[in-house]
């Protein structure tokens, strides 16, 4: 029997389960190496290359090379994990999480200041927000 | 006999941790949020305590993708603050209480719920978060620390009803040993937060006042909401609430509230923060 995965309704949001745990193990792995100086200074001075040396799909590598954060979470990634890849280019969660939502920067900071994001129309798909 | 004296909870953001070490604590933006951490500081600088129980979620730093644990208990003497990607927190080591963490491991276990033993970790912003924000910047942490890691970032975390009876569990297991000690229990993490995906920078105020009000009084009832409701609600990353349940399970069922902070924003997320005595 199916796993129920009440979550999937849920708009604009992915959730780390067991297949995108699975999914996304070398990508989250290869992001876990980059908790090292020393390998963030390998990978920023040479990414493909650092990429190269990780069993990870060509999509993921690209979405990493693009920084298409949406993607690398569509691939199996998980921010927790992603965060690496931000910190080591020296950006902030604020700045990674605006860089998923299509707002600018300033309107997503904005937002935030104004209360953030209402959960109202923002609880189903489908849902008119 | 060691005793449970009082539980705290506190959302811990790590843009709280930078705005700390980089001396913004009175920029215009943090102002407000660390305004509402005053009382907490001076009301621990009296209590004392001799040791923290700090329950709070491992963000991929010391728990990658090779292991897993959903409860695990941290029994070694000392932790470092872990290097997150931007190098660590100029904050201090972690003193541990091996004897009590050992002492709480073989109780809690005996009580069915099965906890994983790490003498090996680096703990990063999820605990040493909560401690700048009561505790500041001391040159070395005023009392020891027991980490207590649950996962909440690799679905399923664990249940709240399953978090509130842990913290039974950890109190039977405290208020067994026998060295005179005044503990607290920590629960950290949330509150309505989401990091990712196109609905990133939800906040829901409503639900986190009523989860303030209801992990207070209606602890019983809190616990039985479902893991949905936390990701619909709060957002997915708001799902590191359940933590504050076993903070809640440790205390008293009736418990007097001290002390009630709310804030937005703090980078993405709702800050929360309770101090609750046992009465």
């Amino acid at each position: 029997m199916a796993l129920d995965k009440p979550y999937e309704d849920v708009p604009g949001t992915t959730i780390f389960d067991a297949e995108r745990a699975r999914q996304g193990y070398h990508l989250n792995q290869f992001c876990m190496s980059l908790m090292k100086a020393e390998n963030r200074e390998r990978f920023l001075s040479g990414e493909r290359a650092y990429l190269d040396e990780w069993r990870m799909t060509e999509d993921q590598k690209q979405a990493v090379l693009d920084r298409d954060y949406n993607r690398m979470i569509a691939l199996g990634g998980n921010v927790y994990f992603l965060s690496k890849i931000f910190s080591s280019d020296g950006i902030s969660f604020e700045q990674a999480a605006s860089s998923m939502t299509g707002q600018t920067r300033d309107e997503y900071r904005q937002m935030m200041l104004n209360g953030g994001r209402s959960p109202d129309g923002n609880r189903y798909v489908g849902e008119e927000g | 006999m060691a005793r449970i004296t009082a539980g705290v909870a506190t959302s811990h953001v790590p843009a709280i941790g930078a705005a700390i070490d980089l001396g913004k604590t009175q920029d215009d933006y943090w102002a407000p949020l660390f305004k509402g951490y005053e009382f907490g500081k001076n009301w621990i600088e009296k209590e004392k305590p001799d040791v923290i129980l700090l329950v709070y979620n491992d963000h991929a730093s010391a728990f990658g993708m090779d292991l897993i644990p959903t409860f695990a208990i941290g029994c070694a003497e000392e932790f470092a603050p872990s290097d997150e990607g931007w190098g660590p927190r100029p904050v201090p080591r972690v003193q541990g209480h091996p004897e009590l963490a050992w002492h709480i491991m073989q109780s809690v276990i005996q009580d069915d719920f099965d906890l994983t033993v790490v003498n090996e970790m680096t703990v990063d912003h999820g605990l040493t978060v909560p401690l700048s924000l009561m505790f500041g910047q001391p040159e070395a942490w005023p009392c020891k620390v027991i980490p207590f890691a649950v996962n909440v970032v690799v679905y399923p975390p664990p249940s709240g009803q399953r978090c509130y009876n842990l913290g039974k569990a950890l109190r039977r297991a405290i208020e067994s040993f026998d060295d005179d000690l005044n503990v607290q229990v920590w629960g950290t993490g949330g509150m309505s937060h989401q990091l990712q995906g196109p609905r990133a920078g939800l906040i829901n105020s409503e639900f986190d006042q009523d989860f303030l009000e209801r992990i207070v009084n209606d602890p019983e009832g809190l616990a039985k909401l479902p893991h949905i409701d936390y990701v619909r609600e709060a957002g997915s990353e708001g799902i590191e609430l359940v933590m504050w349940m076993i903070m809640r399970g440790a205390l008293n069922e009736n418990v007097k509230e001290l002390y009630r902070f709310y804030h937005v924003p703090a980078s993405n997320t709702a800050v929360g923060h309770l101090i609750l005595e046992n009465s």
